[in-house]
């Protein structure tokens, strides 16, 4: 996968480092302002309350990670 | 070929969760900082304007700064807007007062929960306060000063300890206490750690400021 995307990039090495190090940035600046702040209200793992039910947390299992 | 895409598929999720956990313990520390500025402000614009009138704590709408809570043990830039409600949308912005419970420094129990890791971490280390160590809260009436009094680990379940006499539902209150909540241990919700204490000290608000 990677072996072809190196390929696919244009220009000599020192080009393609440069593109690819661009495109890794790209990648973790839409994961870090777009993907994470939409996925992680949905695996809340430190909810403080008090709460009876629990339907979120699952009590028994010591630790979610 | 197989094998080896397969391998760069696992290196790759591998170093987006490596992210992801990054994001969570630090990244959403940022929403939690913008929306403390932005409820302080206001918080501190509402106590300024139409303050000199009142003289009982208002009830404040969901999602709004009800109080200042200040820990000087945690150091003295240690400082919350408490927001009103727990829902958790509330709590990324703040601790959170549990509706219901009583206001600072009424007869009753006046409960916060917060976070102990992740969105700015408020409770973080309320572990390390003893008995004695003081908790400001600072409200459009006065300042109120609490003392520590004991530090329990609960259940989850255990909601006896935001009653009005904790662990005693139903008992009339006679005291002013503040019950703290967050989760227990680290980076887990297994459990809660929760910390008392009772009124100790109470100042007014000089009027005008």
């Amino acid at each position: 996968m990677y072996a072809l995307i190196w390929r696919l990039l244009p220009g000599d090495r020192r080009v393609k480092a440069a593109v690819a190090a661009g495109l890794v940035l790209l990648v973790a600046l839409i994961l870090w302002y777009g993907v994470f702040p939409l996925v992680e209200p949905n695996l809340q793992f430190d909810h403080g309350v008090m709460n009876g039910d629990a339907p979120t947390s699952p009590a028994p299992t010591p630790s979610r990670r | 070929m197989l094998i080896r895409g397969l391998g760069e598929l696992c290196i790759t999720a591998g170093l987006i969760l490596l992210l992801f956990v990054t994001y969570e313990l630090w990244g959403t520390g940022r929403y939690t900082h913008e929306q403390q500025d932005r409820l302080g402000k206001e918080m501190m614009r509402s106590w300024g304007s139409a303050g000199s009138g009142k003289v009982t704590t208002e009830r404040v709408s969901l999602g709004k700064g009800l109080a200042m809570i200040r820990i000087p043990k945690l150091g003295a830039s240690y400082r919350y807007v408490v927001i009103e409600g727990v829902s958790l949308a509330d709590l990324r912005k703040g601790p959170g007062h549990y509706p219901g419970t009583q206001l600072p420094g009424e007869v009753g129990n006046f409960v916060v929960s917060g976070h102990r890791t992740t969105y700015s971490a408020p409770f973080n280390r309320i572990g390390r306060l003893t008995r004695g160590d003081e908790i400001d809260i600072d409200t459009r009436d006065g300042k109120y000063v609490y003392r520590i009094t004991d530090k329990r680990v609960v259940d989850p379940t255990d909601v006896e300890v935001t009653a009005p006499v904790p662990f005693h539902p139903g008992a009339r209150p006679t005291k002013r206490m503040i019950t703290l909540t967050t989760c227990h241990p680290l980076y887990s919700a297994a459990e809660r750690l929760i910390v008392f204490g009772e009124l100790s000290a109470q100042y007014p608000r000089v009027t005008g400021k």
